[in-house]
Parts: structure tokens; sequence; C-alpha cells
């Protein structure tokens, strides 16, 4: 995986668009508006929003790992405060924090 | 699996002889069906091209993540290219990765506990592990794997300590991710094929250690 | 925009315990499994295709149906709007099938 592209580099810190639009969306509603850092870059892949609908997925996004403290997803999260998420999010729902 | 029922059925020249699994179909299974047939009506698809699939899928098992599990704890070699390079590893064990776009290994310690879901959908690293179980695919895991993981180990029999961090993965574009588990403690001098048996699939998707070890298999325990 | 019925990660509604009981797959879902993979290999479908038409579908069905059910009528969507088939040659194929099969 081509570890170059893509605007944000390991520990950035970054925020997920609070977006909300129709048709298929890879960025779960949970996370989105949530803040988190770069944890690793994927490198780059086809669209999967654009590919959905028989198109050819390109320009290619940048995917990232992106780490959250659980403690500050979830409203309520038992008390393990070093506990974390990590979900696979596109360059195109981040923004950096 | 048997092979693809209506191949069967054409070898028989009519319906005679063909078996009736058919009478307790659901709707949308006789729709499956139908659609296979059409679709080899109109050449779109073939026989050989459905059959291939079952062949492929029927050899994947969880039996290739615990070997490649198990040589890792034997091989520190071995499990830093499985770590750096998943898809090198799996083809050196002559596990075919190539259909999958990318593999990452998930490494757990004492310290850290992974475990995996898909919540959008139910991705899952077929290539290595076949099909995944039901639950994994339930609506119940795909909701509470995320802001639950805790919960979900208990259910499954595992209570982690609050010191122990839990990393939840939610797999939600083109990685496929495998939790390489925990070599569970008095497993010395086990052999790699005596390992792999402690290595569930449920253990690889991370909601529970390994095994621990068989009491009558503890050598220099 | 309501989140997607497919969305469900953290929602209350799934919160319950998780069924672990496992089925030996019947012959239809081993058939819709790889009568999928095969299109998928021909170029003539992508995933990310199905899980559109999954999250197109009425939200009461993608609740009720079966893991495969919902693989299967995706995939018939999917066949559909790239007028691979029809509804019709669907439902006429099926009609064949328990005319065949003796039922009604």
């Amino acid at each position: 995986m081509s570890e170059s592209s893509g605007r944000f580099k390991p520990g950035d810190r970054v925020r997920v668009r609070a977006e909300d639009r129709p048709g298929h969306i890879r960025t779960p509603f949970y996370i989105r508006g949530k803040s988190g850092w770069v944890e690793r870059v994927y490198g780059e892949f086809l669209n999967p929003e654009s590919l959905a609908y028989g198109r050819d997925g390109l320009p290619k996004r940048p995917l990232y790992l992106v780490g959250f403290r659980q403690a500050e997803v979830w409203e309520k999260y038992e008390t393990a405060p070093k506990d974390k998420l990590y979900i696979d999010i596109y360059e195109h729902w981040l923004e950096p924090a | 699996m048997s092979v693809d029922p209506s191949a069967k059925q054409n070898e028989t020249t009519q319906e005679h002889g063909h078996p009736h699994p058919k009478h307790e179909l659901s709707y949308h299974a006789k729709r499956i069906y139908a659609i296979r047939e059409l679709l080899l009506e109109k050449g779109v698809v073939t026989r050989e091209d459905i059959q291939a699939q079952i062949d492929y899928q029927e050899a994947r098992s969880p039996a290739n993540g615990a070997r490649l599990v198990a040589r890792a704890w034997v091989d520190p070699k071995f499990k830093a290219r499985l770590l750096a390079d998943p898809k090198a590893a799996c083809a050196e064990m002559g596990i075919d990765a190539t259909s999958l776009n990318e593999f990452v290994v998930l490494e757990n310690s004492e310290k850290v506990r992974h475990m995996v879901v898909c919540t959008l959908c139910s991705c899952y690293p077929r290539p290595i592990l076949g099909r995944p179980p039901d639950w994994y695919k339930s609506f119940n895991y795909r909701a509470r794997a995320v802001n639950d993981p805790r919960g979900v180990m208990r259910e499954f029999g595992q209570e982690l300590g609050a010191d122990i961090e839990v990393r939840v993965h939610d797999s939600t574009a083109d990685i496929r991710y495998l939790v390489l588990p925990l070599r569970p403690p008095g497993t010395e001098g086990m052999s790699g094929e005596e390992l792999a048996k402690l290595v569930t699939r449920d253990s690889m998707i991370g909601v529970v250690d390994a095994l621990p070890a068989l009491p009558g298999s503890r050598k220099n325990a | 925009m309501p989140r997607g019925h497919h969305d469900i990660g953290g929602t209350t509604r799934d919160a319950g315990p998780i069924d672990r009981t496992e089925h030996q797959l019947e012959d239809w879902e081993i058939l819709a499994d790889a009568v999928n993979q095969a299109l998928g290999a021909r170029g003539i479908k992508r995933t990310d295709e199905l899980r559109r038409a999954r999250e197109e579908m009425d939200s009461e069905l993608y609740r009720s149906l079966s893991y495969y059910e919902r693989w299967g009528a995706s995939m018939e969507n999917i066949l559909i709007e790239k007028k691979i088939l029809t509804r019709e040659e669907v439902d006429r194929k099926v009609a064949e099938f328990e005319k065949k099969w003796g039922e009604p």
C-alpha cells in the first residue's frame, strides 16, 4: 500500500464531518462529528461511495485508520479509560481538528 | 457441500430423480434458484463459475487462520512477517489471500485486546476464515461491538480487567482484519499443530482469547 | 436524513443479547453466496453496489429477511437495474419451478 498520499499523517488530530447526506456512505452515523487521531495511513482506494452506483470510483481517496477514545465517543461507556475505537475513514470525511 | 443441485438435475435428463429439497423453500430462496437459472440461460455466468465459487469458499475455514497464528506463536520471524506483510505471510503458508484488497493482522498482548466488527454490513476476512458465523452478522453484534465490547466479551465468557485496553476495529472499508490472539500460558513446548487447536475462530475475531492449554498437552509447563 | 437501517453501530434497538446459535447453511444459501461471487468474478457487479441495494431496501424488509435473503434480494435488484434480467422473468421462472416441483 502506498503511504505517500493524503493530507493527513499519523498523529494528526482529525474530526469526522458531521455531514448528513443521502446515498451509500462508509462513515458510520455514530462517529460523525467526533474527534480522534490518524493512527495509520492506508494509501489510496477507489471510492466505494461512487462504486456503489456503478461508477468508476475515481478519483481514488486516501483511507486512514482513525483512532478514538471510547469515553469521548459514547455518553455512557463503562469505566475503562484506555479503551479505543478504530475506524477506517476516507479522507473526504475528515477535517483537521 | 454437495454440488450445485441443478447441475445434478441436468445430468439426469428430466426432473425425475432429482431430489426435492425445494418444497420448503421460502419466497426469497426460490428466487435465488430462478436468478441462477436465468443467468445461466443468458450466459451471464456458467455452471463452472458457480461451482468454482462453491469450491473456493468450502476450502476456507478458521483452520487456515489457526495455522497462521500457531506459526506466529512459535516463530518470531514469521510473526514479524505476518504483521508487516500479512498477504505475503499467507502465501508462504500456502493460504491464498490474493482476493483481499488489504489484510491487516492485529496483535494482542497482555495489555491490549483487539475485536473486529463491521457495523454497516458484515465484512469479514472470508478468504482466510471462510464464511462468517451467524452471530457476527447479527444486528446485536453489529450494534454492540462498538459501544459495549466488554459486555460482548462477557457474553462469550471472558471478563477483562479495566487495566487491559480494548481496541475495537469497525471495518468500514476495504481492509480486512484478523486478530492474532495471545499465546496461552503453559503452552511452551507444544507443537504448531497442537497450538493451532487452541486458536478458535472467535479468538481471531477477538471476542475471546485463544483456548487455555489442555492439561494433557502441557509439556514443559 | 434519518440514519440508514443498516447503520446500526451503537443503537439501543439492537442492544440485546447476541444469539450465538449457528445454523448449517442450506443449499440455497450456498447458492446465493456462490452466484453472487461468480457475478463479482465476472466483473458484473461490485459488493459496493449490493450493499447500496440493501441500504435502499424497505426498512422493515431489511430487518425481517435473513442474511442470504438480503443478499438475494439485493442481487436481484442490481441485476434488474443493470438490465440483465427483469422482475417478470424471475417471477415467471419461480412459477415454472413451482409447477415442476409440484407446488401451487
